[in-house]
């Protein structure tokens, strides 16, 4: 276990480390140039190269890297080009936001996929069995920004349940949640059908069913905690995928997350938020999947740490 | 001889040669508007920096105008200077000296009084490369500049502080539009303590001497701002607190908007939703349109065949369909024929450039040498409506047989091609058009225009450059006086029609601006569409529901 645990933790560093040079490089290999940005259109060219040596960006590029990799170990990730404040402030001011939003859009895939899942087991071969499917394929392929813009058409604009973006109350956090977590909802639904499926054909479910168990005793305190499972150690690496969703519903939302820092930073080309945000998330992507990894075997003995 | 200029109102230049200390004309305040209450504004970008020395968008650019002054400002909603946080000036007959007698009692949020040294300081700053600031090539006409520039000195040794309530600035040459320059951002007054307490992060904890001050600033959501109630402008602002909410899509903000929630979206109406709001009488009502100080254009590299010749590029000027571009944006635009816009000082209404004319245009690239067109690049910035812009500008390229093919990339890309002598044959400038920075005609020259501009990284990125014109453009800011502005502007005309006889840009449109705002809020129109303050003019503003 422990053996294990300190190789994946060398491999989770060795990850970021890969990532780190990759985002450098291909930041450093933009053809934008960054000090001109920062020196404006009436900067004399003096200028200019004054602030590119203060920025240390006349350097080459394995110097300027080091820099950078020695100012991070001490959590330091520059200063903004654009909005001039320092990223660590920029990103942790925005994290519980993400987090926030993360928690929810959690709470809604499992309880959406999950009854989903449940539902469509029981019901096996019956149209209530396809729609719950057919949906779920639909909450999977349906893109965020669409999902996002048609759940705030109708329950915000048209039926005011909900207010019009924004961040601050539990209602706020709703349709974000929601759109974060159907298409999650989606892929649960469909494990747990299939889990659910083939925690029911197995004996000790028949043994209960022979003993003339109540069907509901049955499905919630025989099946659903074995079917469950497989599901739960999915959440982990969940946090990928939200990763990659948080971009596109916070900046539907309005929500103040690092997400919408992202986006914003990605189309001022402000170099140091996007390194920091790409860091913070592969960090957060490396700690989610390491998590999973570590949880499954407690809640699946089936499942060995080598 | 010196003389004494006050402001542009006859009136009160009259009061101050009888030495008494009115109030002058543009200082009356709004009799109708009300006193108190609180507007909300949405933008969806994060604020950049409320620093004066550093903050250079149109979102932070009336932010910062709220909440520091400088020596001159604009009569609100105009392009009219007028003193400001000085009370009066004077310049030398020779045009290269000028001097300002600030306003006594004048104070910082702090409360420490603002006195002339701090003005000096505040320039020392801006113009210190430490500082990184991208006006400071603006004050390059100040004795010293040079030294400060280059790291050689500390301080502007034009820049004299007389005593406290008087500064002294003495140039290298006359330069009329330095009382402009005095009123941009990046000459207002920030207090040495504050700046040296906050350091780099002075720009999120700004302290300065304007109407308003701020309250609160939490990051990604919102900034609050308050009224000064020390302002030195009796009478002003009429509102308590402006409250900017962060993050907040157009289209949402319109919404919220519809629903009574907010008052002003900052980012404007969606293009997607513009006709459906101006088709509502309602929601037409509240919609202010304005000028703006801008031209859309697409530059030719002049040093580039086969742009090099001058018979391509004014082909190029004749083949462009304007009406139908502007129909692209849903007409929110006037058609350009000429570099100046219809509101700046200086714009030639007698010109009338070029015709939409293809079969001249045709037989004029044939002129040139190439009866069957060629092939060649169209740079432009890749948020809607550019791509579609230039999809237009292709088509019409294409019917006098110039085959473009379209480069549509980020912003900074598109910058960084333009400012490479070989890197960008034809730029669509939207997104990322000039945008003058004060309201003088000069502006459109020197940095787009003229030779200065036309350099590795600068901003000229037609690499036009006509000595015969930069030093026609020299004398015409030679014309300090103010009172012969008007023979000033005509040189000015001058020099852009003969621009236009070279061709460098094909200008193609005039935006308009369309301000939306909530029914309770109050103020003559045009603090909706200020040329300076966008927006809108925070100062001015009120809201008629209080009271």
């Amino acid at each position: 276990m422990i053996a294990y645990l300190g190789r994946r933790l060398i491999q989770s560093l060795l990850i970021l480390l890969g990532v780190s040079l990759i985002t450098f490089a291909l930041l450093y290999l933009l053809p934008a140039d960054p000090v001109r940005q920062i020196a404006g259109r009436s900067a004399t060219p003096q200028t200019v190269e004054n602030i590119r040596q203060q920025l240390g960006l006349d350097q080459p590029f394995v110097v300027q890297y080091w820099r950078y990799l020695k100012k991070l170990v001490s959590g330091d990730l520059g200063r903004s080009y654009i909005q001039r404040s320092e990223v660590t402030e920029l990103i942790v001011s925005r994290l519980p936001a993400s987090l926030l939003l993360m928690v929810g859009a959690i709470l809604c895939e499992l309880l959406l996929g999950l009854s989903m899942g449940l539902i469509a087991a029981v019901k096996r071969g019956t149209a209530t069995d396809q729609t719950l499917m057919v949906a779920s394929f639909v909450g999977v392929s349906a893109p965020q920004f669409v999902v996002g813009l048609l759940l705030l058409y109708v329950f915000a604009v048209r039926l005011s349940w909900f207010p019009i973006g924004g961040y601050g109350t539990w209602r706020h956090l709703v349709l974000p949640s929601l759109t974060m977590g159907i298409l999650g909802a989606g892929w649960y639904a469909r494990m747990m059908r299939s889990s659910m499926i083939d925690v029911l054909r197995q004996d000790y479910v028949r043994t209960a069913r022979a003993k003339g168990l109540a069907r509901r005793a049955i499905l919630f305190r025989h099946a659903l905690p074995n079917a469950i499972l497989p599901v739960i150690a999915m959440i982990g690496i969940d946090i990928g995928i939200f990763m990659g969703g948080i971009v596109v519903v916070e900046s539907v939302f309005g929500w103040p997350g690092i997400g919408q820092l992202a986006w914003q930073a990605i189309q001022r080309v402000d170099i140091p938020i996007i390194m920091g945000v790409t860091l913070v998330s592969a960090f957060a992507i490396v700690l989610g999947n390491l998590l999973a990894d570590i949880i499954a075997p407690f809640i699946d003995p089936r499942i060995k740490l080598r | 001889m010196k003389k004494f200029l006050a402001s542009t109102v006859a009136a009160s230049a009259l009061a101050l040669m009888l030495g008494m200390t009115s109030v002058r004309a543009e200082d009356a305040v709004d009799p109708n508007a009300k006193q108190g209450g609180a507007i909300t504004i949405t933008y969806k970008d994060d604020v950049a920096t409320l620093d004066p020395a550093i903050g250079y968008d149109w979102q932070n650019w009336s932010m910062i105008k709220s909440l520091f002054d400088g020596l001159m400002d604009y009569e609100p909603g105009t392009t009219n200077l007028k003193p400001d946080l000085a009370e009066r000036y004077e310049i030398s007959p020779d045009g290269k000296t000028f001097t300002f007698k600030l306003r006594h009692g004048v104070k910082f949020h702090n409360g420490r009084e603002m006195t002339a040294d701090d003005v000096k300081y505040s320039l020392d700053r801006v113009t210190n490369p430490k500082t990184q600031s991208p006006g400071a090539g603006f004050f390059g006409s100040i004795k010293g500049y040079d030294d400060v520039a280059a790291g050689k000195a500390e301080s502007l040794s034009g820049v004299t502080v007389v005593d406290t309530y008087t500064i002294k600035f003495e140039l290298t040459r006359p330069d009329a539009t330095f009382l402009h320059v005095m009123a941009i951002n990046f000459a207002h007054v920030v207090p040495k303590e504050e700046v040296e307490k906050y350091g780099a992060d002075f720009g999120k904890h700004p302290v300065g001497t304007g109407a308003f001050k701020l309250a609160e600033w939490t990051l990604g959501q919102r900034i609050v701002f308050e009224r000064n109630a020390d302002y030195w402008h009796k009478g002003l602002p009429h509102l308590d607190k402006i409250t900017f909410e962060i993050g907040q899509e157009p289209i949402v903000a319109l919404l919220r908007l519809q629903k009574g929630e907010i008052d002003v979206p900052g980012d404007g109406i969606p293009p997607a939703k513009f006709q459906e709001v101006m088709a509502d009488p309602e929601q037409k009502a509240r919609v202010v349109e304005g000028g703006q100080l801008h031209t859309g254009y697409v530059t030719m590299n002049t040093t580039m065949a086969p742009f090099d010749n001058v018979k391509v590029r004014q082909a190029v000027n004749m083949a462009i369909n304007k009406a139908r571009v502007i129909q692209i944006i849903n007409g929110r635009a006037v058609p350009a024929n000429q570099p100046l816009p219809p509101s700046m000082p200086g714009y030639d209404k007698e010109y009338k450039g070029y015709p939409y004319d293809v079969a001249k245009a045709k037989a004029l690239l044939a002129e040139a040498g190439h009866p069957d067109g060629f092939e060649t690049q169209l740079f432009a910035m890749n948020t809607d409506p550019n791509p579609r812009i230039a999809q237009a500008i292709q088509q019409d390229l294409a019917a006098i047989g110039i085959k473009a093919s379209i480069q549509s990339l980020a912003q900074a890309n598109v910058i960084a091609a333009g400012g490479d002598k070989a890197g960008a044959p034809m730029i669509w400038s939207g997104g990322m058009a000039w945008i003058a920075d004060f309201p003088d005609p000069s502006n459109f020259y020197g940095p787009i225009l003229g030779c200065a501009g036309a350099v590795p990284g600068g901003w000229n990125w037609s690499w036009y450059c006509n000595k015969d014109l930069d030093a026609k453009a020299a004398e015409a800011d030679s014309v300090v006086d103010p009172a012969k502005s008007g023979e000033r502007d005509k040189m000015w005309s001058a020099i852009y029609d003969k621009v236009m006889e070279d061709a460098p840009w094909a200008p193609v449109f005039n935006e308009q601006r369309f301000t939306m705002k909530s029914a309770r809020m109050g103020g003559a129109d045009n603090l909706y569409v200020d040329p300076v303050h966008i927006p809108i003019n925070y100062d001015n503003v009120y809201v008629k529901d209080v009271q």
